[in-house]
């Protein structure tokens, strides 16, 4: 796959229809890859990667990079293309000045998941049918590659993309809810005391590295409340101890509507807080109160947050349940 | 040689904690640890580093400075400096172990910081040798022995139990109560142990950085760089490398009103966020190329120029580990330290 | 006073004066009367409201002011316009002194200095000047040249006129960006002013003010033929400890708050271009 997105994307840079590809290139141990902008065949010869550890969404680059002149190739995973439809929608990115081609996606491994295996050291890896063999300092491993998924592609949403000018591979399909909510259904079973205390002990880790938000394509501000001395929110680390807590309730209200679950939030978090939970939380109570909806499935339709109709759920309802 | 076995380990623990709190690494999950005070039953784990650096010790995230009321129009400050108890650190490695006179030299330079110095002189350090380093550990370009951590007491992992040695008088006082738990050994084991250690070391991928390319008096060469915009095109500006980072110590002063009082408290910063150096008349960072040269300039050209061309780097790896991105300073000392010809 | 750095101590407004519509200068007391601490002109100080924050300023009142200190400040964020609204008695903190000084007891002795001033740049420089003016028998002749955008913009007009005019040895070049009604003085930017007063070659250079205008001005020195080595300037960057160790305020290895703000231009040369 990867040579052939390298040949597709000599072409379109020497037929002129764009001038940069925005993609991954390696790093030093197979699983670090780095988004980045290559501007010609041999840099592209040299660098660029896909594979199983290409799970950076560059998506929100293209903000930067649309802004620019020229046009810019963008391979885009499934989940890539619904964030990319949404900061259409947004009105974040020139569409004109993207040539979007849309890759196919296995799912993404995830090296934590690796490390967390008991598995340390690794300095390479090969796909193997079904498995990732790792060569290690201490010797070679072998892991079944589902076992080294992502959660976020365990669960994977859609194989589809819901947007693109070009498709490389066969177009897949979208895949049942039932599992991406088995996490939230937990959450909302609990007691809202049972409930207060998981998130307590998840967020209390948190660095207010930022991470999650500055990697988040639904989080484009230019100046956001945490950051704006005038806004009142502003602060860098926990003056009290709810803080934490509190810049990831406010966040996760305020791309309610507008997530379109890609999960980058988990991955970048350097403490493994599962925050993308709060997120789903938040469009699996979407779906229920004003009828399916997926952030990022065209860049026409409003989300329901921001649109009004007369059948939506009274505010009563939601208050109701707010309080179950 | 004092040699204390793994299944003593409990009991020694539970008679160091008599005398001061003792922290420890825990496994929070599989492959991930943190710092924990240690209580009885208390499971320490045998990972090679926390998630956050051993700094939190002695630079927390967030710290009161001073307190502000204001009464009859009158401001009354309030210093909220008192005496730490003292406490030991157990299980820090070499690297970490050395973050230590990085952060000396900042915050113990004239004026010292004296809520820093106040941890620093109460906090004992119990150091440990390394056996299992990972891919992203690259202490040995900076000079650091992963074998011999410095600290005040050191542990030297045969596997089955410890070498311990005291460094320090310091270490020595808390060390000669505890002796009775250890047997006597003889110190040939320990340097079999340190041997050992040394060749998985000798192996590790990034042991050869261009180490020579940086250091004090190279800021024309290095600041102008083109590499920088390359380099830092795919940061997404966050402080995760600055915050998992031992020897990154910049901080921002703040004020909070908890309704009773002002508190003004420190915290850290990151010269990666993009109001780090804002002023109400601009600023002088205004991309993420800016920001991103001066974190590695930092490190690798400033802080040996003012410190006797010791790096701000210790090779920890933690930056490696946890970049969104995986854009960190083995990559820019090896893209900075190609030779020009070899493009 | 405080022995730790860090904390501050409070201090009462004696007096409030607006300079121009945007600069006021505060003097300060202790609540015993008399200065919070020291200092050696270009030095700085930190002063906070508390519950606001705290910012670098300039000193600029003279070591030679015995009874008092002042300060400066132009209205331009959060923190100075919650200082602008204060009135005499009320209090704020301070903590200082910070930096390195311009070398008065050293290099400009003996010297004819030239000073060079655009807008609220008059304020670190004013420091200087009053010691210079006090201690009239350790200095040359003294040149002052001070432009702003109007005449109501001239920081320290009042004293400028009564006090600086008619200082033994002193002369005063003032200028305003754009002609008025009421004005007849000099008309044009503080750069081609300079260059225009042709000063002599053998005189020491202080020049503070925005960073075009002192751009400008060091161009117009050089093409003159004044050396690096002559020019002196303080520079502002975000600083929040100012002790060296926040690690924001730094050009290259140097801190300004630590091994400034006052640098010589030969120094700065040698610094990357980032300030």
């Amino acid at each position: 796959m990867r040579n052939k997105l390298v040949e597709r994307a000599k072409e379109l840079l020497a037929d002129g229809t764009v001038t940069r590809v925005i993609g991954w290139k390696r790093g030093e141990f197979s699983y670090d890859v780095t988004p980045a902008v290559f501007e010609t065949a041999e840099e592209l010869e040299k660098d660029f990667v896909y594979d199983g550890f290409c799970g950076a969404n560059v998506s929100k680059y293209l903000i930067r990079e649309s802004a620019k002149e020229g046009k810019i190739l963008a391979f885009l995973k499934p989940c890539d293309a619904f964030s990319f439809n949404q900061l259409l929608a947004e009105h974040r990115i020139r569409r004109e000045n993207v040539y979007a081609v849309g890759i196919p996606c296995e799912g993404m491994a995830d090296i934590g998941k690796i490390r967390s295996a008991g598995i340390d050291g690794v300095t390479g890896i090969r796909e193997e049918g079904e498995e990732f063999v790792l060569s290690t300092l201490y010797g070679e491993e072998r892991i079944a590659k589902k076992d080294a998924l992502a959660e976020r592609c365990l669960v994977c949403k859609s194989k589809r993309h819901p947007v693109y000018d070009e498709l490389i591979g066969e177009e897949g399909e979208d895949l049942p809810d039932d599992a991406r909510f088995e996490a939230v259904d937990k959450l909302e079973k609990m007691t809202a005391e049972e409930r207060f205390q998981f998130w307590r002990g998840e967020l209390s880790r948190c660095i207010r590295c930022n991470a999650c938000r500055n990697v988040c394509p639904a989080c484009t501000c230019e100046n956001c409340v945490f950051d704006n001395p005038d806004s009142g929110l502003s602060q860098k680390a926990a003056a009290d101890p709810f803080e934490e807590s509190m810049y990831h309730i406010i966040r996760a209200f305020h791309v309610a509507g507008r997530c379109t679950d890609c999960g980058e939030c988990s991955r970048v978090c350097p403490e493994n807080i599962p925050l993308h939970l709060l997120n789903r939380k938040f469009i699996k109570d979407i779906d229920e109160l004003y009828g399916a909806y997926r952030a990022g499935e065209n860049a026409e339709n409003k989300n329901p947050l921001v649109s009004f109709r007369e059948e939506d759920a009274e505010p009563s309802v939601v208050h109701e349940r707010g309080r179950a | 040689m004092l040699y204390l076995k793994a299944e003593k380990l409990d009991a020694f623990l539970a008679r160091a904690a008599e005398t001061r709190k003792l922290y420890v690494p825990v496994d929070s999950e599989p492959g991930r640890s943190s710092y924990r005070e240690w209580t009885p039953g208390t499971a320490v784990s045998r990972g090679l580093h926390t998630t956050r650096s051993a700094k939190d010790f002695f630079f927390p995230q967030t710290e009161n400075l001073a307190g502000f009321r204001v009464e009859d129009k009158k401001i009354r400050v309030i210093d909220p400096r008192a005496e730490t108890e003292d406490f030991a650190v157990f299980g820090v490695r070499a690297c970490d172990a050395r973050s230590f006179g990085i952060l000396d030299k900042v915050f113990l330079a004239d004026p010292v910081d004296t809520y820093y110095e106040n941890r620093r002189r109460h906090g004992l350090i119990l150091s440990m040798s390394c056996r299992r380093p990972a891919e992203t550990c690259f202490c040995k370009n900076f000079g650091i022995d992963a074998a011999e951590p410095e600290g005040d007491v050191r542990f030297t992992d045969d596997g089955d139990g410890w070498y311990l040695e005291a460094l320090t008088e310091a270490g020595k006082a808390f060390l000669d109560p505890l002796a009775d738990l250890c047997e006597d050994r003889d110190p040939a084991g320990a340097e079999a142990a340190k041997e050992k250690t040394r060749e998985i070391v000798d192996r590790l991928p990034l042991n050869d950085l261009p180490v020579g390319k940086f250091g004090g008096g190279k800021t024309k060469e290095l600041f102008d760089r083109p590499e920088w915009a390359e380099l830092s095109e795919a940061c997404i500006g966050c402080g995760t490398c600055t915050f998992v980072c031992p020897t990154c110590q910049c901080y921002d002063i703040r004020d909070f009103d908890t309704g009773r009082e002002i508190r003004r408290f420190r915290c850290w910063d990151s010269c990666m966020y993009s109001d780090f150096t804002k002023m109400a008349g601009g600023n002088p960072r205004l991309t993420q190329k800016e920001r991103f040269r001066q974190r590695f300039m930092h490190k690798l050209v400033y802080f040996p120029e003012n410190n006797g061309g010791e790096f701000g780097c210790v090779g920890c790896g933690r930056c490696l580990a946890s970049c969104p991105i995986h854009m960190h300073i083995v990559k820019v000392m090896k893209r900075l330290g190609e030779d020009e010809n070899e493009q | 006073m405080n022995s730790e750095t860090l904390i501050p101590h409070a201090v009462v407004v004696d007096e409030v004066r607006a300079d121009t519509p945007d600069v006021k200068t505060f003097r300060i007391l202790t609540r015993e009367g008399g200065k919070p601490f020291d200092h050696i002109p270009g030095q700085c100080a930190m002063i906070s409201v508390p519950g606001v924050g705290e910012g670098m300023f300039s000193i600029t009142s003279s070591p030679t002011d015995e009874a008092y200190m002042e300060f400066s400040i132009k209205k331009c964020g959060h923190l100075t316009n919650w200082l602008h609204a204060l009135e005499p008695g009320m209090e704020v903190t301070v903590r200082g002194p910070y930096g390195r000084p311009f070398p008065v007891e050293d290099e400009l002795r003996g010297k004819d200095l030239l000073f060079i001033a655009g807008g609220i740049g008059l304020a670190p420089l004013r420091s200087v000047i009053r010691y210079v003016r006090d201690r009239r028998e350790n200095y040359g002749d003294v040149q002052i040249v001070y432009g702003a955008r109007s005449k109501e913009d001239l920081v320290d007009y009042e004293e400028i006129l009564t006090e600086w005019m008619s200082a033994p040895g002193f002369t005063v070049n003032l200028t305003i960006d754009r002609a008025e009604e009421g004005w007849d003085g000099h008309v044009g930017f503080v750069p081609n002013y300079v260059t225009e007063l042709n000063p002599d070659l053998a005189k020491t250079v202080l020049v503070c003010g925005p960073p075009i205008m002192i751009k400008f001005t060091v161009k117009g020195l050089s093409d003159l033929g004044f050396k690096p080595e002559q020019i002196y300037t303080t520079m502002e960057l975000r600083m929040k400890c100012g002790v060296g160790k926040c690690g924001r305020c730094n050009i290259g290895s140097k801190y300004v708050c630590k091994d400034g703000p006052v640098f010589r231009f030969d120094e700065l040369g040698e610094l990357p271009d980032e300030y």
